[in-house]
């Protein structure tokens, strides 16, 4: 069961993969859905089995490697916190292998596409039931790899070439950090299994290096290390390009499951990084600020996928905000909600785009919501579930959150609740700017896209269905486990928090206009958009001209990519061209040019000696031994 | 006495019979006096005590080497002649070089000497009271067994290598062919004879052989044909 | 001065060496008589191998003598199958013609 759920996704990305061409697009498909689909089965029941029966445990695969006083080896670890991301993992995966039967119908090399798919979930699954950080850094990179193959998925597409690079390699900053902070972990604690790590975490509490705590260093590497994958700010320019790729990979991957490996990281690594207060702080800081940078820019984003996408960096800058201040269970709540309402959302945007002809422009859109009523329906719960509308999943989580943010009593953690309630605001407005501009008002798009505009298959639907349904109820079914009273028997262990701070609790006594402000500005919010977009339609307009500064800072992203490609891609090429203009053509192939040339110069002088006439041998043979005789006579 | 003015009779003629032997404008003229200077070599290991190498040298060298060179310069169609052209140009560059060549021997034969113990290190002593041949057979066949067998492998090579050099299919020459002969499957048809007939009313021929093969037109860059130069010898 | 040792026969043999020499310069077009330069040489090298011998009371050279026969009658019988072989292809053996033996 353990083991199924992790590989049963690699056995279908095989099959898809290598026999995709011999058994047909539809045998593939369907071969990989129904993998999944057993891979859900084992991971739905190994979370129930492992979260309410309370039996983690630790499934040993093989020895990996034997170095010296190093030894990983593969390993599942199933304690609460795996159960709960790899029943979440394989569920929506599920779904979305289902949608994109539908979605996919019309592209050429389907196979490659459920491979792709498939081998991300099992790295995904890897990553979550990681024993040790090796593992962790295998998957790590094993889902960095399955994104940039989906991302350029469409490699004829230069743009989504461009992209799917832009994302290895912006991920690859992020890994540098997370290297470093395994490098120092073994440094420290002398292993890299999570047992021993935290079993020894009471000897190595004062340890320094370079002057600081060992603790907060590795807290701080391993928070960069994860901003990479979790698209934070500094290095969350990835993520809307990303957008490049097919929907039902935004939605696994980019909404669902990649991105929030690194909240992931943060609370299976809770036991280190509640030792290290100030990388907390940095971490509180950084998310919450996130959250509210990308939900600004959200609001004025014109491509459907684009919103979705920001509004994901913002919500991932919550789940940060959460773990900075220690309420990893908010965290991991917050991330477990968010993947089925921004699955479904964008599984909806998928519709959307299905429906329009492939039209991902707001602006292009709208007056559509007689035609598609059932994605109409899907993305309204999608973006009630967002703004965090009580009874929908996202209440929960984030009001959870704002609560512990405003009860940590820190600056950060103050700092934090501002930029939240801000970005709460925010992302109820630019929802249902979305809404209206998708598919209210005049249609905009051009009579022919509109005479095609249809609802999407059953096949399509079904996952929406049954994402909808995610979205309304786990908030309130699995609140009181995540964060509620059962809490503690719930995690059982797999997540630690300094019983001094009491996070739980303080966060149950948050005081009480907490979630009504939540609701009221998420309400407010909704009017202001509908104020806005519906009722005064001009008004946008104008403000945008009024404020053209401020309009196309937002517009532009706040020139983060401008800002990177001055300060770091331009000098990249100039230093790689350099080398390789001199350092490479020069030096480098100047060496071996050279040396041919020369052989082959000194061959052609010695060539000229070689006459090939025996005579000139047999001279030379008998002046050579006279030479001797010369010399042994001469040097006697 | 007699035998310091045999050496230096010998040795003048070897000496007089080599310059000619490299002189001389005519190759047969050279091998005759190569023959000549080797019965005067042969004169001079007699003097030195070697009687079996100077047999040696007149069977081996007179009997065998010597003819052969013959034998192929007249067998080879040459314009001796042609070949004397240029016969100058290298002389005193030849002469420079055995020059120098000389005068450095002759310091080193002006200037060595015996080591004091070499009675001591001699590998083979002569035995006294038997004849250099004797003598020699015992050591050849006991000490160095081992190179005289060498040596003989040398010859059989140098045997061999020299047969299949030279040996060469002629198209037109009818040989046996032993495997044919041998072989009867296919090759004989028994018909029967009814008696009083002849052969030809039989219809029974005698089969010619397999139409010759046009020999291959080889082309040299002298333009001379392949065959002529077999045969040059006897034209 | 009729008193004859060792010294006569290596300046005899020197001589013989330094004429085997000189043939080979001087007859540069008639391997032939190169050939027989080199028998020459080979002639001069027994000449000392057993006026050595004889000096030395040492049958060893005398073998070595006999060895060096052998090996020169093996060089004379393959070398001039080798002639004939070319002369044979070529209708020449004129050393200077030889100038096919580089790559």
């Amino acid at each position: 069961m353990f083991v199924g759920a992790v590989f049963f996704p690699l056995l279908g990305c095989l099959i898809s993969g290598f026999l995709g061409r011999f058994i047909g697009d539809k045998a593939a498909q369907w071969t990989t859905v129904f993998f999944m689909v057993l891979a859900a089965a084992c991971g739905v029941t190994a979370f129930i089995d492992v979260a309410f029966h309370e039996s983690p445990r630790t499934e040993l695969l093989l020895t990996w490697l034997d170095v010296g006083d190093m030894s990983f080896s593969w390993s599942l670890r199933f304690d609460t916190l795996s159960a709960v991301m790899v029943a979440m993992v394989t569920f929506i995966s599920t779904f979305i292998h289902m949608y994109s039967v539908g979605y996919m119908s019309h592209d050429e090399t389907t196979p490659r596409f459920f491979a792709y798919l498939s081998l991300f979930t099992f790295m995904m699954l890897m990553l979550v039931t990681a024993d040790n950080l090796v593992q962790l850094f295998f998957g790590w990179e094993g889902i960095g790899l399955a994104s940039y193959l989906l991302i350029g998925y469409w490699y004829e597409k230069e743009s989504a070439c461009k992209a799917a690079m832009k994302a290895f390699i912006v991920n690859r900053v992020g890994d540098l950090f997370f290297m470093l902070g395994m490098a120092l972990t073994f440094w420290t604690f002398g292993s890299l299994e999570f047992g021993t790590i935290f079993a020894a975490i009471p000897q190595h509490l004062d340890d320094q290096i370079l002057g600081f705590r060992s603790m907060e260093v590795i807290g701080v590497l391993l928070f960069l290390g994860a901003c990479g994958k979790s698209a934070q700010l500094g290095l969350h320019t990835w993520l809307p390009d990303a957008m490049e790729g097919p929907t039902p990979v935004s939605a696994l991957i980019h909404a669902a499951t990649l991105v929030t490996a690194g909240v992931f990281l943060m609370a299976r690594m809770s036991p280190v990084m509640e030792h290290a207060p100030y990388a907390l702080g940095f971490v509180t800081v950084v998310g919450a600020s996130t959250a509210l940078f990308a939900a600004t820019i959200g609001c004025v984003q014109n491509d459907i996928k684009r919103v979705i996408a920001y509004s994901t960096c913002s919500q991932l800058g919550y789940m940060f905000a959460a773990a900075g201040v220690g309420l990893y269970q908010a965290s991991v709540f917050h991330l477990f909600t968010h993947a089925f309402f921004k699955a479904l959302l964008f599984l909806s945007a998928g519709s959307v785009i299905h429906a329009m002809s492939d039209e991902q422009d707001i602006r292009k859109m709208g007056g559509i919501w007689k035609k598609i009523p059932v994605t109409y329906a899907m993305f309204w719960i999608g973006s009630l579930a967002l703004a965090g509308i009580p009874i929908f999943a996202g209440y929960y989580s984030k009001d959870a959150i704002l609560e512990g943010t405003i009860a940590a009593h820190t600056a950060s953690g103050t700092y934090a609740f501002i930029c939240l309630v801000l970005a709460a605001f925010l992302t109820a407005f630019y929802s249902w700017r979305l809404i209206i501009m998708t598919f209210h008002g005049k249609p905009r798009a051009d009579h022919h896209t509109m005479e095609h505009v249809h609802e999407s298959p059953a096949v399509m639907l079904v996952p929406l269905l049954v994402l909808s349904a995610g979205a309304i109820l786990t908030g309130i079914v699995f609140a009181p486990h995540f964060i509620g009273h059962h809490q503690a028997e719930f995690w059982n262990g797999a997540i630690f928090n300094l019983p001094a701070k009491h996070m739980i609790e303080a966060m149950h006594h948050a005081p009480h206009w907490v979630p009504l402000m939540a609701t009221t500005v998420a309400v407010s919010g909704i009017i202001l958009a509908v104020l806005l977009y519906v009722v005064a339609p001009g008004v946008p307009g104008k403000l945008a001209s009024t404020f053209g500064g401020v309009y196309r800072f937002l517009l532009n992203k706040w020139y983060f990519d401008e800002l990177y490609d001055f300060l770091f891609v331009r000098p990249a090429q100039r230093l790689a061209r350099g080398l390789w203009q001199t350092g490479d053509a020069r030096i480098i192939d100047g060496m071996p040019n050279g040396m041919a040339a020369l052989t082959a110069g000194v061959g052609r002088s010695a060539m000229r000696l070689q006459t090939g006439r025996v005579a000139s041998y047999a001279f030379a043979m008998i002046i050579g031994l006279v030479v001797f005789v010369s010399l042994f006579l001469l040097g006697r | 006495m007699i035998a310091g003015l045999a050496f230096y009779l010998f040795a003048a003629i070897l000496i007089a019979c080599a310059t000619m032997v490299v002189t001389s404008r005519n190759p047969v003229h050279s091998v005759l006096y190569l023959i000549l200077g080797f019965f005067n070599a042969a004169g001079l290991f007699l003097l030195a005590g070697a009687e079996f190498l100077a047999m040696i040298l007149v069977i081996v060298y007179v009997g065998a080497v010597a003819v052969l060179f013959l034998f192929v310069v007249m067998m080879l169609d040459i314009d001796f002649a042609k070949m004397r052209e240029g016969f100058q140009r290298y002389a005193p560059f030849g002469a420079v070089v055995g020059g120098i060549l000389f005068l450095e021997l002759l310091m080193v034969m002006g200037t060595w000497q015996f080591s004091g113990d070499a009675a001591e290190l001699r590998l083979s002593p002569v035995p006294g009271g038997v004849s250099n041949t004797v003598a020699l057979g015992r050591v050849l066949y006991t000490d160095y067994v081992f190179l005289f067998q060498i040596a003989g492998l040398i010859l059989l090579v140098a045997m061999m290598g020299a047969i299949v050099l030279t040996l060469r299919e002629r198209p037109g020459t009818r040989r046996q062919v032993i495997e044919d002969q041998l072989a009867r499957e296919g090759k004989v048809e028994i018909l029967s004879v009814p008696s009083g007939k002849g052969i030809r009313e039989l219809g029974i021929y005698r089969p010619l052989p397999k139409p010759e093969p046009a020999p291959k037109q080889v082309s040299h860059g002298h333009g001379h044909g392949h065959d002529d130069h077999g045969h040059g010898g006897h034209h | 001065m009729l008193e004859i040792g060792l010294g006569h026969y290596l300046t005899v043999s020197a001589i013989l060496f330094v004429l085997g020499v000189f043939g080979i310069f001087l007859n540069r077009k008639n391997v032939i008589v190169i050939m027989m330069s080199i028998e020459l040489i080979l002639l001069s090298v027994n000449l000392n191998l057993v006026a050595f011998s004889s000096r030395l009371d040492d049958l060893a050279g005398q073998v070595f003598a006999m060895l060096i026969l052998t090996v020169a009658a093996a060089e004379a019988a393959i070398g001039l199958a080798i002639l004939v072989i070319y002369f044979r292809n070529r209708g020449s053996i004129e050393v200077e013609d030889i100038s096919t033996l580089k790559g």
